[in-house]
């Protein structure tokens, strides 16, 4: 191999100032969490103790955490599947160039570039006008859903760009109807993909904040009530309920990836399934 | 035959253009209409009045906010095209595993699956009066007293757009300079070309498709913003996006909507001149 040029080593140390960047803070503040009962939001660090993180599990000291995780874990769990769902249909749809496949390219696009609050403002307008009352699973689901769709869409378009079509040929040459093409044939093959999609789906509604600003209703999500407490908490029981957070989206992202890759390993390993019948 | 396929296009894609209807087409169409209508302190009532268009267009605060929502994007979009492009090329450039390439890869990625909340609470105790920024600098004798500036400040609030936004940069950039053909690169080399040239002259015009899409990523997010300028300047410091949720609040939904209408006509009018340069589709 040859030698590695000094931009290498420049680099290099750009890229891991970059990682430090985007790291550092959040490994502050689960340092901080550790403070001890009389710690403030900063070091040093006042003795070391769990006490912020007892402090979440105690009732009331600061707001509903625990019934706005699991709101935020049912809607994630929701977007994720409709996401999947969705997006693997519009993706085989646009693969058959249809009538009016543009404009509704271009309705997806708008839906990811549009700034969020005009969706939170819409939708609450017209749940106000028709006089329905905004719920984290009816107005909140749908406006989440015009943030994870796009990337869903794209995801599949991504897919689809790269399948080879002489699998599905092959599979109507060999008398399969359109249904056991997609079941036995297409999905099978886009499945690990499709895990993509989903992290997408759940990370993303479980985060989301500026959509579902004024589609939630009186129930929060986590992030709203995260947010809600910036205001008036100001003790290291944030930085715990931050740590908690980050670190159930790790490992929900690490799931998700270690299923992909797992999925992809088993496929290599077994190869053609010639012969053994479906 | 024809027929029969645009029919299981149109099924297919029915739940997806049902979803946007409801959600994006209706939502867009009411906030257009509501724009037109009065609003007393307690409630707001149909009309056709230009009210609110008027008052937004006379009120200095308007340039001022405008003037300042094009800045923060202006500036965030040099950062994170700078700080994003650099960090791509390395990945794609100088990391010769496939495995240490994705890897690190997803390394970048990871943040932007995780809670931009918590992200923008985690700069606190960095910034903070007597944050580590303010500690350090003071340990080191470069500074007598705390800087003021660093949070509660357009500085903390870039930052954070910085911090947030980045990896819209690096993941199209990356994915375009994964395509690059390698031989392109030792042709301009052999041709006589120094690094500089070949990075100027081959690397970046073959980079534009993804500097584009990222370009659109960053500019409509910083754009469309309002928490990340309100808890970063600790509500001094304003955008559009801040204009229209401080309406919210008081309930002023005519004004916040004239004024969502002209921010929206405002962003597709930039993606408008961005698309120019790019087509999407081709590039996934």
């Amino acid at each position: 191999m040859e030698p590695r040029p000094r931009s290498f080593y420049v680099l290099a140390v750009f890229f891991a100032l970059f990682l430090l960047f985007l790291y550092g803070p959040i490994v502050t503040i689960s340092i901080l969490s550790f403070q001890g009962p009389q710690g403030g939001l900063t070091f040093p660090m006042n003795g070391v103790s769990t006490y912020w993180f007892h402090d979440l599990f105690r009732q009331q000291a600061v707001g509903d955490i625990w019934g706005s995780f699991r709101r935020s874990l049912a809607l994630g769990l929701m977007v994720m599947i409709t996401t999947v769902v969705v997006s693997v249909l519009a993706g085989m749809a646009f693969r058959k160039r249809f009538a009016g496949a543009g404009i509704l390219f271009y309705l997806t696009i708008a839906s990811l570039v549009i700034p969020s609050i005009l969706i939170s403002l819409g939708v609450g307008l017209i749940f106000s006008q028709l006089g329905f009352t905004v719920h984290w699973a009816t107005s909140g689901f749908g406006a989440q859903l015009t943030w994870t769709l796009p990337f869903g869409l794209l995801i599949m378009f991504a897919v689809f760009n790269r399948f080879d079509k002489s699998y599905e040929e092959a599979a109507r040459d060999q008398g399969a109807t359109n249904w056991q093409t997609i079941r036995h044939v297409v999905l099978p093959i886009i499945a690990p993909s499709l895990i993509g999609v989903a992290l997408f789906g759940f990370t993303l509604s479980y985060d989301e904040f500026a959509r579902t600003l004024l589609t939630a209703g009186s129930y929060n999500t986590l992030p709203l009530e995260v947010f809600g407490m910036t205001t008036n908490v100001t003790s290291p029981v944030i930085y715990a309920l931050g740590t908690l957070t980050t670190l159930f989206s790790f490992a929900i992202i690490g799931v998700f990836l270690l299923s992909a890759w797992v999925m992809a390993r088993r496929r290599a390993r077994q190869g053609s399934d010639a012969g053994k019948g479906v | 035959m024809h027929r029969a396929r645009h029919l299981t296009g149109w099924l297919q894609a029915a739940p997806l253009a049902l979803i946007l209807l409801t959600f994006l087409v209706l939502p867009i169409i009411t906030i257009v209409i509501v724009s037109f209508w009065r609003a007393t302190e307690f409630s707001i009532i149909p009309a056709f009045v230009f009210d609110n268009y008027v008052f937004f267009f006379t009120s200095s605060v308007t340039y001022k906010v405008f003037f300042a929502t094009f800045k923060y994007a202006a500036i965030t979009w040099a950062l994170t095209l700078t700080i994003g492009f650099t960090v791509a090329y390395f990945l794609a450039f100088h990391i010769r595993s496939l495995q240490l390439q994705i890897g690190l890869f997803l390394l970048c990625t990871i943040p932007f699956w995780t809670s931009n909340i918590i992200r923008m609470i985690s700069w606190i105790p960095f910034l903070g009066r007597n944050g580590i920024a303010n500690s350090t600098l003071i340990s080191w004798g470069v500074i007598d007293q705390p800087l003021e500036w660093l949070l509660f400040s357009d500085f903390s609030v870039i930052l954070a757009f910085v911090h947030l936004y980045t990896l819209f940069m690096v993941v199209p950039i990356f994915n375009t300079m994964m395509r690059i053909d390698r031989s392109l690169m030792e042709a301009a080399r052999d041709a006589g070309a120094s690094d500089w040239q070949t990075l100027w002259n081959v690397i970046v015009p073959l980079c534009k498709p993804g500097i584009m899409i990222g370009t659109i990523f960053v500019v409509t997010l910083v754009m469309g913003d309002f928490i990340t300028v309100r808890f970063m300047s600790g509500s001094q410091k304003a955008n559009v996006g801040r204009l229209i949720s401080n309406d919210i609040a008081l309930l002023q939904y005519p004004s916040a909507s004239a004024t969502a209408v002209v921010l929206l006509c405002t962003v597709l009018i930039v993606i408008a001149i961005l698309l120019r340069f790019v087509d999407i589709r081709k590039e996934l």
